[in-house]
Protein backbone atom coordinates (compact mmCIF):
# COMPACT_ATOMS: atom_id res chain seq x y z
CA UNK A 1 0.00 0.00 0.00
CA UNK A 2 1.07 3.71 -0.88
CA UNK A 3 0.99 5.84 1.83
CA UNK A 4 -1.12 8.43 0.10
CA UNK A 5 -3.87 5.19 -0.44
CA UNK A 6 -4.36 6.25 3.21
CA UNK A 7 -6.07 9.24 1.67
CA UNK A 8 -9.56 7.17 0.66
CA UNK A 9 -12.96 8.60 0.34
CA UNK A 10 -14.16 8.11 3.75
CA UNK A 11 -10.75 9.73 5.72
CA UNK A 12 -11.55 13.12 3.23
CA UNK A 13 -15.39 12.93 4.29
CA UNK A 14 -14.85 12.63 7.63
CA UNK A 15 -12.02 15.45 8.12
CA UNK A 16 -14.72 17.95 5.43
CA UNK A 17 -17.82 16.68 7.82
CA UNK A 18 -16.82 15.16 11.02
CA UNK A 19 -18.96 13.98 13.46
CA UNK A 20 -19.93 14.43 16.79
CA UNK A 21 -17.67 17.25 16.54
CA UNK A 22 -18.34 20.70 18.80
CA UNK A 23 -18.67 21.09 22.77
CA UNK A 24 -21.04 20.08 25.30
CA UNK A 25 -21.95 22.61 27.65
CA UNK A 26 -22.65 20.51 30.42
CA UNK A 27 -20.24 17.98 30.40
CA UNK A 28 -19.47 15.64 33.34
CA UNK A 29 -15.91 15.51 32.11
CA UNK A 30 -13.70 17.35 29.38
CA UNK A 31 -10.19 16.40 28.60
CA UNK A 32 -7.30 18.12 26.10
CA UNK A 33 -3.95 17.37 24.77
CA UNK A 34 -1.91 17.94 21.99
CA UNK A 35 0.70 16.55 19.72
CA UNK A 36 3.42 18.66 20.37
CA UNK A 37 5.14 17.24 17.54
CA UNK A 38 3.16 18.69 14.70
CA UNK A 39 0.61 21.03 17.17
CA UNK A 40 -2.64 18.92 16.62
CA UNK A 41 -4.78 19.34 19.12
CA UNK A 42 -7.80 17.69 20.30
CA UNK A 43 -10.71 18.49 23.22
CA UNK A 44 -13.67 15.73 24.10
CA UNK A 45 -16.32 16.63 26.52
CA UNK A 46 -18.15 13.57 27.60
CA UNK A 47 -21.94 13.70 29.52
CA UNK A 48 -21.65 10.15 31.94
CA UNK A 49 -25.30 8.91 32.94
CA UNK A 50 -25.17 5.50 35.44
CA UNK A 51 -21.58 4.47 33.85
CA UNK A 52 -22.70 5.33 30.15
CA UNK A 53 -21.26 7.72 27.96
CA UNK A 54 -24.69 9.47 26.83
CA UNK A 55 -23.01 12.11 24.78
CA UNK A 56 -19.88 12.51 23.63
CA UNK A 57 -18.40 15.66 21.32
CA UNK A 58 -14.71 16.33 20.18
CA UNK A 59 -13.65 19.83 19.13
CA UNK A 60 -9.41 20.99 17.98
CA UNK A 61 -7.73 21.02 14.83
CA UNK A 62 -5.96 18.57 13.59
CA UNK A 63 -5.02 16.43 9.98
CA UNK A 64 -7.39 14.71 8.04
CA UNK A 65 -6.01 11.13 9.97
CA UNK A 66 -6.56 12.85 13.24
CA UNK A 67 -9.90 14.12 12.19
CA UNK A 68 -11.38 11.20 10.83
CA UNK A 69 -10.16 9.07 13.69
CA UNK A 70 -11.74 11.23 16.06
CA UNK A 71 -15.26 10.80 14.28
CA UNK A 72 -14.94 7.32 14.21
CA UNK A 73 -13.73 6.74 17.79
CA UNK A 74 -16.37 9.53 19.21
CA UNK A 75 -19.04 7.05 16.95
CA UNK A 76 -17.58 3.81 18.68
CA UNK A 77 -17.74 5.42 22.65
CA UNK A 78 -20.98 7.17 22.20
CA UNK A 79 -23.68 4.60 24.32
CA UNK A 80 -21.79 2.35 25.40
CA UNK A 81 -21.02 1.94 29.18
CA UNK A 82 -17.52 3.29 31.20
CA UNK A 83 -15.67 -0.51 31.27
CA UNK A 84 -16.25 -1.04 27.57
CA UNK A 85 -14.59 2.21 26.52
CA UNK A 86 -11.85 1.65 28.50
CA UNK A 87 -11.46 -1.49 26.49
CA UNK A 88 -11.23 0.48 23.57
CA UNK A 89 -7.95 -0.86 21.24
CA UNK A 90 -6.47 1.70 18.64
CA UNK A 91 -6.92 -1.55 16.57
CA UNK A 92 -10.74 -0.41 16.80
CA UNK A 93 -10.09 2.58 15.76
CA UNK A 94 -7.37 2.01 13.17
CA UNK A 95 -9.33 -0.76 11.85
CA UNK A 96 -12.39 0.96 11.00
CA UNK A 97 -10.80 3.12 8.25
CA UNK A 98 -8.31 0.55 7.07
CA UNK A 99 -5.55 2.13 8.86
CA UNK A 100 -3.62 -0.90 10.53
CA UNK A 101 -0.41 -0.20 8.47
CA UNK A 102 -0.42 3.41 9.34
CA UNK A 103 3.47 4.72 8.89
CA UNK A 104 4.84 5.28 12.55
CA UNK A 105 5.28 9.27 11.81
CA UNK A 106 1.33 9.26 11.86
CA UNK A 107 0.38 7.29 14.27
CA UNK A 108 -0.02 9.65 17.16
CA UNK A 109 -2.46 11.87 14.78
CA UNK A 110 -4.69 8.75 14.22
CA UNK A 111 -4.57 8.32 18.20
CA UNK A 112 -4.38 11.64 19.81
CA UNK A 113 -7.84 11.87 20.07
CA UNK A 114 -8.42 7.68 21.99
CA UNK A 115 -5.24 9.32 24.48
CA UNK A 116 -7.86 12.27 25.13
CA UNK A 117 -10.83 9.99 25.57
CA UNK A 118 -8.67 7.61 27.99
CA UNK A 119 -7.52 10.21 29.89
CA UNK A 120 -10.94 11.92 30.17
CA UNK A 121 -12.27 8.63 31.49
CA UNK A 122 -9.56 8.12 33.99
CA UNK A 123 -9.65 11.75 35.25
CA UNK A 124 -13.66 11.37 35.82
CA UNK A 125 -13.19 7.25 36.97
CA UNK A 126 -10.09 9.24 39.33
CA UNK A 127 -12.81 11.85 41.13
CA UNK A 128 -15.04 8.72 41.53
CA UNK A 129 -13.14 6.03 42.76
CA UNK A 130 -12.80 4.73 46.37
CA UNK A 131 -10.51 1.84 46.33
CA UNK A 132 -7.38 2.97 45.96
CA UNK A 133 -6.35 -0.57 44.21
CA UNK A 134 -8.34 0.69 41.69
CA UNK A 135 -6.88 3.83 41.18
CA UNK A 136 -3.38 2.03 40.67
CA UNK A 137 -4.44 -0.32 38.40
CA UNK A 138 -6.06 3.20 36.48
CA UNK A 139 -2.83 4.87 36.33
CA UNK A 140 -1.01 1.61 34.91
CA UNK A 141 -3.64 1.37 32.50
CA UNK A 142 -2.98 5.19 31.47
CA UNK A 143 0.90 4.59 31.64
CA UNK A 144 0.59 1.97 28.74
CA UNK A 145 -2.00 3.62 26.61
CA UNK A 146 0.41 3.59 23.67
CA UNK B 1 26.09 36.26 -14.46
CA UNK B 2 26.58 33.33 -17.17
CA UNK B 3 29.36 31.87 -14.62
CA UNK B 4 27.55 31.56 -11.70
CA UNK B 5 24.60 30.00 -13.46
CA UNK B 6 26.90 27.24 -14.84
CA UNK B 7 28.45 26.45 -11.83
CA UNK B 8 25.16 26.26 -9.86
CA UNK B 9 24.27 23.70 -12.46
CA UNK B 10 27.31 22.00 -11.31
CA UNK B 11 26.16 22.45 -7.59
CA UNK B 12 24.04 19.17 -7.60
CA UNK B 13 27.10 16.46 -8.64
CA UNK B 14 28.78 17.53 -5.38
CA UNK B 15 25.92 16.33 -3.31
CA UNK B 16 25.84 12.66 -3.18
CA UNK B 17 22.39 12.07 -1.85
CA UNK B 18 20.96 14.11 -4.67
CA UNK B 19 21.14 11.14 -6.75
CA UNK B 20 18.96 8.73 -5.03
CA UNK B 21 15.58 7.73 -5.23
CA UNK B 22 12.95 7.41 -2.93
CA UNK B 23 9.34 6.33 -2.32
CA UNK B 24 8.48 4.44 -5.88
CA UNK B 25 11.62 5.45 -7.39
CA UNK B 26 11.20 9.19 -7.56
CA UNK B 27 13.94 11.62 -7.53
CA UNK B 28 14.60 13.00 -4.33
CA UNK B 29 12.89 17.07 -4.18
CA UNK B 30 14.54 18.54 -1.05
CA UNK B 31 12.87 21.48 0.08
CA UNK B 32 13.22 21.38 3.79
CA UNK B 33 16.64 23.42 3.63
CA UNK B 34 15.65 26.04 6.69
CA UNK B 35 15.63 22.56 8.66
CA UNK B 36 18.83 21.40 7.79
CA UNK B 37 20.44 20.98 4.71
CA UNK B 38 22.30 18.52 2.65
CA UNK B 39 26.15 17.56 3.02
CA UNK B 40 28.77 17.79 0.23
CA UNK B 41 31.49 15.50 -0.53
CA UNK B 42 34.02 17.86 0.27
CA UNK B 43 32.48 17.60 3.98
CA UNK B 44 32.03 14.34 4.18
CA UNK B 45 35.24 14.03 2.74
CA UNK B 46 36.43 16.61 5.66
CA UNK B 47 35.39 14.67 8.25
CA UNK B 48 36.07 11.13 6.81
CA UNK B 49 39.32 12.24 6.23
CA UNK B 50 39.91 13.86 9.81
CA UNK B 51 38.93 10.56 11.48
CA UNK B 52 41.02 8.38 9.07
CA UNK B 53 44.41 10.73 9.43
CA UNK B 54 44.19 13.17 11.82
CA UNK B 55 42.24 12.00 14.69
CA UNK B 56 44.09 13.35 18.67
CA UNK B 57 42.64 15.41 21.05
CA UNK B 58 43.63 18.84 20.73
CA UNK B 59 45.38 22.03 22.74
CA UNK B 60 47.30 19.29 25.50
CA UNK B 61 49.45 16.67 24.19
CA UNK B 62 52.95 17.49 21.94
CA UNK B 63 52.69 15.02 19.54
CA UNK B 64 52.11 15.14 15.71
CA UNK B 65 48.50 14.32 15.49
CA UNK B 66 47.67 16.32 18.48
CA UNK B 67 49.03 19.42 16.67
CA UNK B 68 47.61 18.64 13.25
CA UNK B 69 44.31 17.97 15.08
CA UNK B 70 44.53 21.28 17.15
CA UNK B 71 45.92 23.30 13.52
CA UNK B 72 42.38 21.68 11.94
CA UNK B 73 40.01 22.88 14.80
CA UNK B 74 41.58 26.53 15.34
CA UNK B 75 41.79 26.92 11.89
CA UNK B 76 37.94 26.86 11.12
CA UNK B 77 37.83 29.63 14.52
CA UNK B 78 39.40 31.57 11.69
CA UNK B 79 37.55 30.48 8.79
CA UNK B 80 34.67 31.48 10.90
CA UNK B 81 35.98 34.69 11.66
CA UNK B 82 36.93 35.36 8.11
CA UNK B 83 33.80 33.91 6.84
CA UNK B 84 31.19 36.63 8.99
CA UNK B 85 33.84 39.69 9.83
CA UNK B 86 34.70 39.00 13.36
CA UNK B 87 37.75 40.87 14.36
CA UNK B 88 38.84 38.83 16.80
CA UNK B 89 39.03 35.14 16.83
CA UNK B 90 38.80 34.75 20.51
CA UNK B 91 35.42 35.74 20.73
CA UNK B 92 34.26 33.03 18.74
CA UNK B 93 33.06 29.74 20.95
CA UNK B 94 32.53 26.43 19.38
CA UNK B 95 28.72 25.44 20.61
CA UNK B 96 26.41 22.61 19.39
CA UNK B 97 23.91 24.80 17.38
CA UNK B 98 22.18 27.93 17.44
CA UNK B 99 20.19 26.66 20.38
CA UNK B 100 22.91 25.99 22.91
CA UNK B 101 24.47 29.27 21.79
CA UNK B 102 21.70 31.45 22.87
CA UNK B 103 21.20 29.11 26.27
CA UNK B 104 24.88 29.95 26.64
CA UNK B 105 23.62 33.38 26.84
CA UNK B 106 20.47 33.40 28.71
CA UNK B 107 22.85 31.05 31.43
CA UNK B 108 26.32 32.30 31.58
CA UNK B 109 25.18 36.37 30.43
CA UNK B 110 21.72 36.76 31.42
CA UNK B 111 22.11 35.12 35.55
CA UNK B 112 24.71 37.56 36.45
CA UNK B 113 23.39 40.60 34.42
CA UNK B 114 19.50 40.14 34.74
CA UNK B 115 17.82 41.25 37.77
CA UNK B 116 13.95 41.43 38.81
CA UNK B 117 12.31 44.06 37.35
CA UNK B 118 14.50 43.72 33.91
CA UNK B 119 12.76 43.44 30.61
CA UNK B 120 14.39 40.95 28.55
CA UNK B 121 12.78 41.26 24.34
CA UNK B 122 12.03 39.02 21.85
CA UNK B 123 9.73 38.76 19.13
CA UNK B 124 6.36 37.12 17.53
CA UNK B 125 8.47 35.10 15.16
CA UNK B 126 11.41 33.17 16.73
CA UNK B 127 12.01 30.26 17.00
CA UNK B 128 11.54 28.17 20.10
CA UNK B 129 14.99 28.60 20.74
CA UNK B 130 14.98 32.02 20.90
CA UNK B 131 11.75 32.03 23.61
CA UNK B 132 11.91 29.60 25.81
CA UNK B 133 15.45 30.37 27.33
CA UNK B 134 14.56 33.93 27.76
CA UNK B 135 11.25 32.61 29.85
CA UNK B 136 13.20 30.38 32.05
CA UNK B 137 15.54 33.16 32.87
CA UNK B 138 13.01 35.66 33.58
CA UNK B 139 10.47 33.53 35.58
CA UNK B 140 13.43 32.90 37.76
CA UNK B 141 14.57 36.23 37.98
CA UNK B 142 11.15 37.95 38.51
CA UNK B 143 12.01 39.73 35.08
CA UNK B 144 9.59 40.43 32.46
CA UNK B 145 9.61 38.94 28.81
CA UNK B 146 7.99 41.06 26.07
CA UNK B 147 7.47 40.67 22.14
CA UNK B 148 7.97 43.06 19.48
CA UNK B 149 4.54 42.06 16.98
CA UNK B 150 4.64 41.44 13.44
CA UNK B 151 1.84 43.27 11.07
CA UNK B 152 0.19 40.84 8.92
CA UNK B 153 3.18 41.52 6.08
CA UNK B 154 5.30 39.27 8.34
CA UNK B 155 7.49 42.27 9.10
CA UNK B 156 8.11 43.52 12.84
CA UNK B 157 6.79 46.48 14.47
CA UNK B 158 9.07 48.39 15.49
CA UNK B 159 7.10 50.75 17.29
CA UNK B 160 6.95 47.96 20.19
CA UNK B 161 10.72 48.19 20.68
CA UNK B 162 10.30 52.17 20.88
CA UNK B 163 7.80 51.64 23.77
CA UNK B 164 9.69 48.78 25.55
CA UNK B 165 12.93 50.32 25.36
CA UNK B 166 11.16 53.83 26.75
CA UNK B 167 10.99 52.41 29.90
CA UNK B 168 15.03 52.19 30.62
CA UNK B 169 14.29 48.88 32.05
CA UNK B 170 15.54 46.19 28.76
CA UNK B 171 18.32 44.40 29.19
CA UNK B 172 18.75 42.98 25.89
CA UNK B 173 16.76 42.10 22.61
CA UNK B 174 17.24 39.45 20.87
CA UNK B 175 15.77 38.69 17.16
CA UNK B 176 16.56 36.37 14.53
CA UNK B 177 18.04 37.85 11.40
CA UNK B 178 15.67 35.74 9.11
CA UNK B 179 12.06 34.40 10.06
CA UNK B 180 12.36 30.07 9.72
CA UNK B 181 8.89 30.73 9.13
CA UNK B 182 8.36 33.43 6.80
CA UNK B 183 11.98 34.02 5.63
CA UNK B 184 11.39 37.76 6.58
CA UNK B 185 14.58 39.59 6.05
CA UNK B 186 14.67 41.57 9.92
CA UNK B 187 15.69 44.74 9.84
CA UNK B 188 18.68 44.60 12.00
CA UNK B 189 20.12 47.95 11.40
CA UNK B 190 17.70 49.59 12.53
CA UNK B 191 16.91 47.62 15.43
CA UNK B 192 20.72 47.98 16.88
CA UNK B 193 20.65 51.41 16.64
CA UNK B 194 17.81 52.25 18.10
CA UNK B 195 19.35 49.83 20.76
CA UNK B 196 22.74 51.68 20.91
CA UNK B 197 20.68 54.75 21.29
CA UNK B 198 19.16 53.21 24.34
CA UNK B 199 22.27 51.74 25.90
CA UNK B 200 20.58 48.40 25.29
CA UNK B 201 22.69 44.70 24.33
CA UNK B 202 21.25 43.13 21.31
CA UNK B 203 21.39 39.02 20.35
CA UNK B 204 21.06 38.01 16.72
CA UNK B 205 20.04 34.55 16.15
CA UNK B 206 21.83 34.47 12.49
CA UNK B 207 21.10 30.10 11.71
CA UNK B 208 18.45 31.63 8.51
CA UNK B 209 20.34 34.42 7.65
CA UNK B 210 24.40 32.90 7.84
CA UNK B 211 23.44 30.09 5.31
CA UNK B 212 21.77 32.57 2.51
CA UNK B 213 23.85 35.78 2.73
CA UNK B 214 26.56 37.66 3.30
CA UNK B 215 26.70 38.37 6.79
CA UNK B 216 29.17 41.06 8.51
CA UNK B 217 28.67 40.72 12.11
CA UNK B 218 31.44 43.69 12.64
CA UNK B 219 29.36 45.86 10.57
CA UNK B 220 25.94 44.95 12.59
CA UNK B 221 27.33 46.30 16.08
CA UNK B 222 25.18 43.80 17.96
CA UNK B 223 26.64 42.04 21.15
CA UNK B 224 25.89 38.30 21.08
CA UNK B 225 25.18 36.33 17.45
CA UNK B 226 24.58 32.53 16.99
CA UNK B 227 24.25 30.33 13.87
CA UNK B 228 24.77 26.92 13.17
CA UNK B 229 26.67 24.91 11.31
CA UNK B 230 24.28 22.09 9.87
CA UNK B 231 21.86 24.61 8.17
CA UNK B 232 25.10 25.28 5.64
CA UNK B 233 26.17 22.56 4.54
CA UNK B 234 28.22 21.50 7.40
CA UNK B 235 27.50 18.51 9.98
CA UNK B 236 25.07 18.62 12.86
CA UNK B 237 26.12 19.36 16.43
CA UNK B 238 27.99 22.02 15.93
CA UNK B 239 27.57 25.57 15.72
CA UNK B 240 29.27 29.22 16.91
CA UNK B 241 28.07 31.77 19.64
CA UNK B 242 30.42 35.11 19.09
CA UNK B 243 30.21 37.69 21.92
CA UNK B 244 32.27 40.44 22.36
CA UNK B 245 34.91 40.47 24.77
CA UNK B 246 34.21 43.30 26.89
CA UNK B 247 31.02 41.32 27.85
CA UNK B 248 32.61 37.47 27.56
CA UNK B 249 35.06 38.69 30.18
CA UNK B 250 32.06 39.56 32.48
CA UNK B 251 30.28 36.85 32.04
CA UNK B 252 30.52 33.60 34.48
CA UNK B 253 31.46 29.67 32.48
CA UNK B 254 28.85 27.98 31.28
CA UNK B 255 29.92 24.44 31.65
CA UNK B 256 32.50 23.23 33.99
CA UNK B 257 35.40 20.65 33.50
CA UNK B 258 38.45 20.59 31.46
CA UNK B 259 39.93 22.73 29.03
CA UNK B 260 38.05 25.72 30.59
CA UNK B 261 40.19 25.70 33.21
CA UNK B 262 43.40 27.92 33.60
CA UNK B 263 44.43 26.04 37.61
CA UNK B 264 41.88 23.70 39.78
CA UNK B 265 42.81 23.72 43.36
CA UNK B 266 40.58 21.80 45.75
CA UNK B 267 37.62 24.43 46.49
CA UNK B 268 38.50 26.99 44.18
CA UNK B 269 39.48 27.17 39.76
CA UNK B 270 40.94 29.87 37.83
CA UNK B 271 39.83 30.25 34.30
CA UNK B 272 41.35 29.77 31.26
CA UNK B 273 41.56 32.64 28.80
CA UNK B 274 38.97 32.99 25.95
CA UNK B 275 37.53 31.69 24.44
CA UNK B 276 38.27 28.36 26.24
CA UNK B 277 36.66 29.30 29.06
CA UNK B 278 33.18 28.22 27.74
CA UNK B 279 34.70 25.69 25.69
CA UNK B 280 34.60 22.93 28.56
CA UNK B 281 35.43 19.45 27.70
CA UNK B 282 36.72 17.69 24.59
CA UNK B 283 35.14 19.31 21.89
CA UNK B 284 33.16 17.83 18.53
CA UNK B 285 36.72 18.48 16.73
CA UNK B 286 35.49 16.10 13.66
CA UNK B 287 32.50 18.83 13.25
CA UNK B 288 34.13 21.80 13.66
CA UNK B 289 36.55 20.50 10.49
CA UNK B 290 33.72 19.56 8.69
CA UNK B 291 32.53 23.10 9.49
CA UNK B 292 35.72 24.72 8.32
CA UNK B 293 35.20 22.34 4.88
CA UNK B 294 31.02 24.32 4.02
CA UNK B 295 32.93 27.49 5.37
CA UNK B 296 35.61 26.77 2.33
CA UNK B 297 32.66 25.56 0.21
CA UNK B 298 30.36 28.48 0.23
CA UNK B 299 33.04 30.79 0.44
CA UNK B 300 34.35 29.75 -3.33
CA UNK B 301 30.29 30.04 -4.84
CA UNK B 302 30.26 33.41 -2.73
CA UNK B 303 27.15 34.48 -0.73
CA UNK B 304 26.14 37.15 -2.88
CA UNK B 305 25.78 34.65 -5.25
CA UNK B 306 24.33 32.25 -3.25
CA UNK B 307 21.25 35.19 -2.19
CA UNK B 308 21.41 35.95 -5.87
CA UNK B 309 20.16 32.24 -6.86
CA UNK B 310 18.18 32.40 -4.18
CA UNK B 311 15.92 35.37 -5.08
CA UNK B 312 15.70 33.71 -8.43
CA UNK B 313 14.08 30.62 -6.84
CA UNK B 314 12.25 32.36 -4.34
CA UNK B 315 10.65 34.83 -7.35
CA UNK B 316 9.73 32.19 -9.62
CA UNK B 317 8.27 29.70 -6.64
CA UNK B 318 5.91 32.40 -5.26
CA UNK B 319 4.60 33.21 -8.69
CA UNK B 320 3.65 29.44 -9.78
CA UNK B 321 2.17 29.32 -5.85
CA UNK B 322 -0.09 32.30 -5.99
CA UNK B 323 -1.31 31.11 -9.49
CA UNK B 324 -2.65 27.29 -7.74
CA UNK B 325 -6.63 28.19 -6.71
CA UNK B 326 -6.75 27.97 -3.23
CA UNK B 327 -2.65 28.43 -2.29
CA UNK B 328 -1.84 31.17 0.65
CA UNK B 329 1.37 32.55 1.31
CA UNK B 330 2.12 33.48 4.28
CA UNK B 331 4.73 36.80 4.63
CA UNK B 332 5.73 39.62 2.26
CA UNK B 333 5.91 39.50 -1.75
CA UNK B 334 8.89 41.84 -1.40
CA UNK B 335 11.54 39.67 -2.17
CA UNK B 336 14.13 41.84 -1.22
CA UNK B 337 12.50 41.30 2.41
CA UNK B 338 12.32 37.88 2.49
CA UNK B 339 14.94 34.69 1.69
CA UNK B 340 14.33 31.59 0.34
CA UNK B 341 11.53 30.36 2.70
CA UNK B 342 7.84 30.15 1.44
CA UNK B 343 4.99 28.95 4.15
CA UNK B 344 1.53 28.35 2.38
CA UNK B 345 -1.68 26.78 3.35
CA UNK B 346 -3.64 24.95 0.98
CA UNK B 347 -7.22 25.39 1.10
CA UNK B 348 -8.61 23.67 4.23
CA UNK B 349 -6.40 20.77 3.30
CA UNK B 350 -4.14 20.11 6.51
CA UNK B 351 -0.47 21.12 6.26
CA UNK B 352 0.30 17.24 7.61
CA UNK B 353 -1.07 15.91 4.67
CA UNK B 354 -0.12 18.03 1.73
CA UNK B 355 2.81 16.50 3.13
CA UNK B 356 2.23 13.25 3.00
CA UNK B 357 0.83 13.29 -0.48
CA UNK B 358 3.26 14.68 -2.05
CA UNK B 359 6.19 12.68 -0.30
CA UNK B 360 4.51 10.15 -2.55
CA UNK B 361 6.23 12.35 -5.30
CA UNK B 362 9.80 12.57 -3.93
CA UNK B 363 8.54 15.80 -2.28
CA UNK B 364 9.95 16.52 0.96
CA UNK B 365 8.92 19.80 2.89
CA UNK B 366 8.22 20.40 6.27
CA UNK B 367 4.77 20.31 7.78
CA UNK B 368 4.02 21.58 11.31
CA UNK B 369 4.75 24.61 13.65
CA UNK B 370 7.97 24.60 12.77
CA UNK B 371 9.09 25.13 16.34
CA UNK B 372 7.35 28.64 15.97
CA UNK B 373 4.34 28.43 17.88
CA UNK B 374 4.04 31.94 18.87
CA UNK B 375 4.04 32.89 15.49
CA UNK B 376 1.53 30.27 14.71
CA UNK B 377 -0.59 31.75 16.67
CA UNK B 378 -0.37 35.23 15.51
CA UNK B 379 -1.46 33.91 12.32
CA UNK B 380 -4.13 31.54 13.97
CA UNK B 381 -2.97 28.82 11.75
CA UNK B 382 -2.25 24.95 13.44
CA UNK B 383 0.09 24.67 11.38
CA UNK B 384 1.85 25.86 7.94
CA UNK B 385 3.48 23.48 5.08
CA UNK B 386 6.94 25.06 4.16
CA UNK B 387 9.01 25.09 1.57
CA UNK B 388 12.86 25.83 1.80
CA UNK B 389 15.34 26.20 -0.92
CA UNK B 390 19.24 25.99 -1.11
CA UNK B 391 21.96 26.55 -3.59
CA UNK B 392 21.15 23.02 -5.15
CA UNK B 393 17.59 24.06 -5.56
CA UNK B 394 16.32 24.34 -9.28
CA UNK B 395 13.38 26.04 -10.92
CA UNK B 396 12.45 22.45 -12.42
CA UNK B 397 11.89 21.28 -8.46
CA UNK B 398 9.30 23.95 -8.10
CA UNK B 399 7.54 22.45 -11.35
CA UNK B 400 7.51 19.50 -9.58
CA UNK B 401 6.22 20.48 -6.20
CA UNK B 402 3.51 22.97 -8.47
CA UNK B 403 2.91 19.74 -10.22
CA UNK B 404 2.50 17.96 -6.69
CA UNK B 405 -0.08 19.94 -5.52
CA UNK B 406 -2.52 19.04 -8.33
CA UNK B 407 -2.58 15.66 -6.43
CA UNK B 408 -3.71 17.26 -3.34
CA UNK B 409 -6.30 19.10 -4.60
CA UNK B 410 -7.85 15.41 -6.96
CA UNK B 411 -7.92 13.78 -3.48
CA UNK B 412 -9.07 16.66 -1.19
CA UNK B 413 -11.36 17.60 -4.07
CA UNK B 414 -10.86 20.87 -4.49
Amino acid sequence: MSNADIYHEMIVDYSRNPINYGKIEDHDVTFHDSNPLCGDSIDIDMKIDNDKISDIKFHGKGCAICMACSSVLTEIAKGKNIDEVRNISKNDVLGELGLEHLQAVRIKCALLSLKVLKSALYSYLGKHLKNSDDVDKLKEEAASLY
Amino acid sequence: MQSAQTSFENIRKDFPILERTVRENKALVYLDNASTTQKPNQVIDAINDYYRNHNANIHRAVYALAEEATELYEGTRDKVANFINIKNRNEIIFVRGTTEAINLVAYAWGRKHVKEGDIIVTTEYEHHSNIVPWQLLTQEKGARLEYIGMDDNGELILDDLDKYLATGKVKLVTFSQMSNVLGTISDAETIISKCKAAGVLTLIDGAQAVPHMKVDVEKLGCDFFAFSGHKMLGPTGIGILWTRKSILETMNPFHGGGDMIREVHKYETTWNDLPYKFEAGTPNIADVVGLGAAIDYLSKIGMDNIREHEIDLTSYAIEKLANVKGLHIYGTKDISKRGGVISFNFADVHPHDVAQIIDEEGIAVRSGHHCAQVLMERLNVAATSRASFYIYNTKEEIDKLINSLNKVAKVFKL
